[in-house]
């Protein structure tokens, strides 16, 4: 029993091992493909659409909902203490440190990050991926390369995009419902928030796009065993570039808080 | 020329090549047959380099193939084609898109000029004017017939074949056979063949060998093949049930 609980236990550490490294070796291959000519900017062109410009309805929706909830529950303590005006510090810190972010970055790892490893799981059991090597074209170059400056690209705007929405959204329940002025709320936003706050939340959302395309094409590169191993592979890819996203701001945060408090 | 000499690959723990030696001579069409699973295919793979060879080495044009650079293996690609069992079509791509896939990231010519080789190309497999058409709406012959021009299209040196006439009718079986033996008769191309049809691989091939146990056990002319008295080959070509290839799996019954 307890031999069985071990295997298994080392199986699952070394497949972990076996996916970092895996990880790596693609890290270091698209790194030196991005920066070596040519470049697809058509393709870069059309990964963003689908990464940025189609993903704007969901985000919109979930950063409106952020704001509704956060600026509500805020508000239920602060006017307990009868500090309502700092509502809007608060939520503004908290959406633009953290919750813009993480929140477009698991939206994004959920519907770009998924289909990413569909489609070219798809791809590598129908021998697609095989096919542009024969025909001479690198598939990181091709594939890889073109989602990885899209998602680098286009989470940051994402997530400048669901500060502005999560804002506006706390900004209504507070206006409207909380009995706070608007141009209290205004000033109480703008004034707790510093340039570097915002730049910590970009930059985090940069990170969390390349892992995104990291991890998504990872496992659609390693799809084996047909219809099953593409349900599977998705499945990880979503699983791993959770955890990945918040072990990265998890390091973030910390390296922030201690190198630039 | 190819020539590999030696090759051994395994998959965890299942030697699939186990030091095979085979010849392909420049201009010659060279047809192996085999078992489903004995790794026809991953020989294929292996010559184009998509596999590296766990030892032996693979030659073409004198060059290895598992050492050479990233630049070296770009450029022997764009000589060698190769034709999928299932096609392999790009899905996001139209017919045009595919087959002058090549074409359009490799080459200098113009759209006109891409876009005639292209029909060129549709035209020699007898599929002139489904340009606009996706992989999803073609039927399954007429995947293969455009992954054939998509090979073709780029006038290569070398194409390699995984099972072309498999799952077509046989008609469309035959009009791929003509098209082999006529690339093989006017352009000189070298081809290596795949397949378990024989009525295929007797009519396309100049050498027939077969593989067996990860090695080829047999290589020889059409007319040799089929007269020869190896009874491994004879069970094969003759399609028995009964026989040494077989004789394992009577055994656990």
């Amino acid at each position: 029993m307890f031999n069985l609980f071990f295997m298994d236990l080392g199986r699952k550490v070394l497949s972990f091992m076996y996916f970092l490294g895996g990880l790596a070796s693609l890290t270091g291959q698209t790194a030196y493909q991005t920066f070596k000519p040519p470049y697809k900017y058509d393709h870069i062109i059309e990964q963003s659409k689908k990464a940025g410009y189609d993903s704007l309805p969901i985000v919109s929706v979930v950063a409106l909902f952020i704001g509704f909830i956060f600026a509500l529950q805020f508000g239920y303590f602060m006017q307990r203490i009868g500090s309502e005006m700092y509502i809007a510090s608060l939520v503004a810190l908290a959406i633009v440190r953290e919750l813009g972010p993480v929140i477009t970055a698991l939206i994004v790892a959920g519907r770009v990050g998924a289909a990413n490893t569909a489609e070219l799981g798809s791809m590598q059991v129908t021998e697609q991926i095989d096919a542009l090597e024969t025909l001479a074209t690198n598939p990181v170059k091709y594939l890889v390369v073109p989602r990885f400056v899209a998602l680098g690209f286009m989470l940051p705007l994402l997530t400048l995009y669901a500060n502005l929405v999560g804002i506006a959204g706390s900004y209504l329940i507070c206006v409207f419902k909380l009995g706070i002025t608007s141009s209290m709320y205004r000033n109480m936003t703008f004034s707790a928030l510093l340039h570097k706050d915002l730049f910590t939340g970009l930059f985090k959302a940069w990170i969390f796009g390349m892992v995104i395309a990291l991890v998504s094409c990872y496992e659609g590169f390693n799809v084996e065993g047909g219809a099953v191993g593409v349900g599977r592979a998705t499945t990880r890819s979503v699983v791993f570039s959770f955890l990945m996203i918040l072990a990265a701001d998890c390091i973030i945060t910390a390296l922030f808080y201690f190198i630039f408090p | 020329m190819i020539e590999i000499q030696n090759l051994s690959k395994k998959f965890n723990n299942n030697l699939v090549l186990d030091g095979l030696s085979l010849d392909v001579a420049t201009g010659q069409t060279c047809v192996i047959i085999g078992r489903s699973g004995c790794g026809k295919s991953v020989l294929l793979k292996t010559i184009v380099g998509l596999l590296k060879p766990d030892a032996g080495r693979v030659l073409v044009e004198g060059k290895e193939v598992g050492k050479l650079q990233e630049l070296e293996l770009v450029a022997l690609r764009s000589k060698i084609s190769m034709v999928f069992q299932g096609g392999a079509l790009f899905d996001s791509m139209d017919v045009t898109e595919n087959v002058g896939f090549s074409l359009l990231e490799h080459t200098h010519l113009n759209r006109k000029e891409i876009l005639g080789r292209v029909e060129e190309s549709l035209s020699l497999v007898g599929l002139g004017g489904i340009g606009n058409l996706m992989p999803s709406e073609l039927s399954g012959g007429m995947k293969k017939r455009v992954a054939l021009a998509r090979a073709i299209c780029i006038r290569p040196e070398i194409i390699l074949y995984d099972e072309p006439t498999t799952g077509v009718d046989p008609i469309t079986g035959d009009s791929i056979n003509e098209l082999i033996r006529s690339l093989h008769d006017k352009l000189q191309v070298t081809s290596v063949v795949v397949t378990h049809d024989m009525k295929s691989a007797y009519h396309i091939a100049d050498k027939i060998a077969m593989m067996y146990k990860g090695k080829i056990i047999l290589e020889g002319a059409p007319d040799e093949i089929q007269k020869t008295q190896d009874p491994v080959v004879h069970q094969f070509i003759n399609g028995l049930s009964k026989g040494p290839i077989t004789e394992i799996v009577d055994t656990f019954k």
